[in-house]
């Protein structure tokens, strides 16, 4: 009876590590959609609420990290429940800077100059719809342990950085092309490096859900399959 | 007499006794009938005991009645109440202590089999949900984003007498998309239609003035012109109507079972056996590739993916398709070796009316809504549409549908 009162209480203790972590990346997609909507739409307030809940994010993280060690310490846990606990841990550290990354995005906001005929605005969303749909795509295969979703999102990535290529062309060549909105067009260049820093976290945090799934690294594997 | 029961009741009781006390009785009744002298007591004796062997004998199940406790009386059983919200057709879960108890048909198809028992936040993380979850009041709220992006759930809390939670999700998508449809339609197309259009009427112009100095040939070369650029409108109207009616049913995903290795042969049977068309090739596609798809949608999808690698690639060069599978998804690729795509333009390429090199477009006759075709269909199925570039290489173009036998991620895993 006290045994299986143990394995229940280990139980609980995982799903609600599981429920932190899946409600702070659930905070930093938020932020990250809301952000761009800010930026593109010059909506102040919505930036400031995204800067926000950074403070949020990061409180969670606390939370996330506390509840990690109290299981490692009390359930001193083995094999897959190690490597959940692990990458809960690492995971929310990922996470942490996604959050922070949008808070980013959010602070630019206010340094976009004429917004109604800067036209290089219209170039970003795509690109961040693309990475947030990473994220989103990765949270889900974090929650369904699904690490054949980990590994498409993980393949996703280099069309970010394709895109972010793409951009920097034409951010560069607008500078160019009228030098009085260079500071605006700097701001975006920002941005965009911001998003692409977080289409490469969300590989991260793929790697990690494919580790706590199957115990082998995505990298190695690919390091393999090459030689 | 000691044995206190006459022999000739015995008869009289047989059903009513039990197999070893009849056999007891039987041996002190026949040793009393046969007045077996100065030893008849020892058969009374021997019953006796017989008696008491079978009375030990049976001891052990008596006693088990009473420990074992009574069924509690018809408890308000949860799988029953499960059973009964298994079937409706609206997005159902019951959580327990934040912990999802059950998830009904609906609700597994949304959200994935995989939320039973995981902490309600996994599955619902958007922060407004969130909220509804942590609240002291049962509440709902609508959240973007759910499931994919640009979706739209409503998200309803209600407390049952016993303390858990019934969630109710409710799509709805459709409603919010229909709005930003009609912009994007009337926007996009005004532009597009317009082109042919001043072509057609300049044309027609000239040729109506009448002017002698229009010698035959020229006139025969302005009719040429207005036919093809008619040509041109209408394939454009047949494509606006085909994305609409994709984008219509767009959050129906089919559920009819297709082959797709059958469809790709005979696509590619029917478009090689064309004069000119001979360069498409099938690489031999994986036997048994079923996946959930509209026959007549994923036909086109080839159809438009074979079309641009006819016009895009090498004119000489072969056009190569091949189906595979990878892990749970079915691949189909379209591969052609023509110059290739810069890499800045792929991010772009399924946008409407998106070009890469206006005049080139125009000339071979594409309307620019191919690929925006190929990717709403592709989405409909649930599936990914990927395009890879080289310069100078080729490109290919491919599909990943979810394939219908999901059994198969297993075996995809332990490829590595």
């Amino acid at each position: 009876m006290a045994n299986e009162h143990t394995v229940k209480a280990f139980d609980n203790d995982i799903a609600s590590l599981r429920g932190l972590v899946a409600e702070m990346g659930g905070l930093a997609e938020l932020s990250l959609t809301e952000s761009m909507d800010a930026l593109v739409r010059g909506n102040t307030e919505m930036a400031r609420a995204v800067i926000a809940r950074d403070k949020r994010i990061d409180a969670l993280e606390a939370e996330v990290d506390q509840l990690a060690i109290r299981i490692i310490a009390l359930r001193a846990p083995v094999a897959d429940d190690l490597r959940e606990v692990v990458a809960a841990l690492k995971i929310a550290g990922v996470i942490e800077r996604i959050g922070d990354y949008a808070k980013n995005i959010a602070k630019s906001t206010d340094k976009i100059e004429h917004r109604q005929r800067f036209e290089p605005l219209a170039l970003i969303p795509a690109m961040a719809e693309l990475a947030g749909s990473m994220v989103h795509d990765v949270l889900t295969a974090y929650a369904a342990r699904d690490p054949i979703l980990a590994r498409a999102v993980v393949d996703r990535d280099a069309r970010v950085d394709a895109f972010y290529n793409s951009l920097f062309r034409s951010l560069v060549s607008h500078m160019m092309e009228s030098p009085a909105t260079i500071g605006s067009a700097a701001q975006l260049l920002f941005v965009a490096r911001n998003i692409e820093r977080i289409g490469d976290h969300a590989t991260n945090v793929a790697e990690m859900v494919y580790f706590a799934a199957t115990g082998d690294y995505l990298t190695d594997r690919d390091e393999r399959v090459g030689a | 007499m000691d044995a206190g029961i006459s022999p000739r009741l015995l008869p009289l009781m047989l059903p009513v006794l039990p197999v070893p006390l009849i056999i007891a009785l039987g041996l002190t009744g026949a040793g009393l009938a046969y007045g077996l002298g100065g030893d008849w007591w020892l058969l009374v004796v021997a019953a006796l005991l017989a008696l008491l062997v079978v009375r030990q004998r049976a001891a052990p199940a008596p006693p088990a009645a009473p420990i074992a406790p009574a069924p509690p009386p018809a408890p308000p059983a949860p799988e029953l109440a499960y059973a009964a919200l298994e079937p409706a057709s609206s997005a159902l879960l019951v959580v327990d202590q934040r912990r999802i108890a059950f998830a009904n048909a609906a609700a597994r198809a949304v959200l994935g089999a995989h939320v039973l028992g995981q902490d309600a936040r996994v599955c619902l993380r958007h922060p407004a949900a969130v909220g509804v979850l942590d609240g002291v009041e049962d509440s709902s709220v609508t959240v973007t984003g759910l499931v994919s992006a640009r979706s739209q759930w409503q998200i309803a809390r209600h407390t049952l007498p016993d303390g858990r939670w019934l969630i109710e999700l409710a799509d709805r998508t459709a409603e919010a998309d229909i709005g930003r449809a009609h912009t994007d339609f009337v926007a996009n197309v005004s532009h597009e239609l317009r082109t042919p259009l001043a072509a057609i009427m300049g044309y027609a112009e000239t040729l109506g003035e009448d002017d002698p100095a229009l010698d035959p040939p020229t006139r025969t070369r302005f009719i040429g012109i207005i036919e093809r650029e008619a040509k041109r409108m209408l394939a454009l109207v047949q494509d606006l109507m085909t994305l609409s009616h994709v984008e219509a049913e767009k959050h129906e995903r089919p559920t009819a079972p297709l082959d797709l290795g059958q469809l790709a042969a005979r696509v590619v049977g029917e478009v090689s056996s064309l004069r000119g068309k001979e360069r498409v090739h099938l690489a031999a596609p994986a036997p048994g590739l079923c996946v959930a798809g509209d026959p007549g949608q994923l036909e086109q999808v080839l159809r438009n993916l074979i079309d641009n690698a006819l016009k895009y690639g090498g004119p000489d060069e072969p056009v190569m398709v091949s189906l595979a599978a990878c892990g749970p998804r079915a691949v189909l690729a379209v591969r052609d070796r023509g110059p290739g795509i810069a890499p800045e333009h792929l991010p772009h390429l399924t946008r409407r009316f998106y070009r890469t090199d206006p005049g080139r477009s125009r000339a071979s006759g594409g309307t620019g809504l191919g690929l925006a075709i190929v990717k709403h269909i592709v989405e409909r199925h649930g599936g990914e549409l990927d395009i890879a570039s080289t310069l100078g290489e080729g490109t290919a173009v491919s599909i990943a549908l979810p394939l219908l036998d999901s059994a198969v991620p297993a075996a995809a895993l332990s490829l590595k």
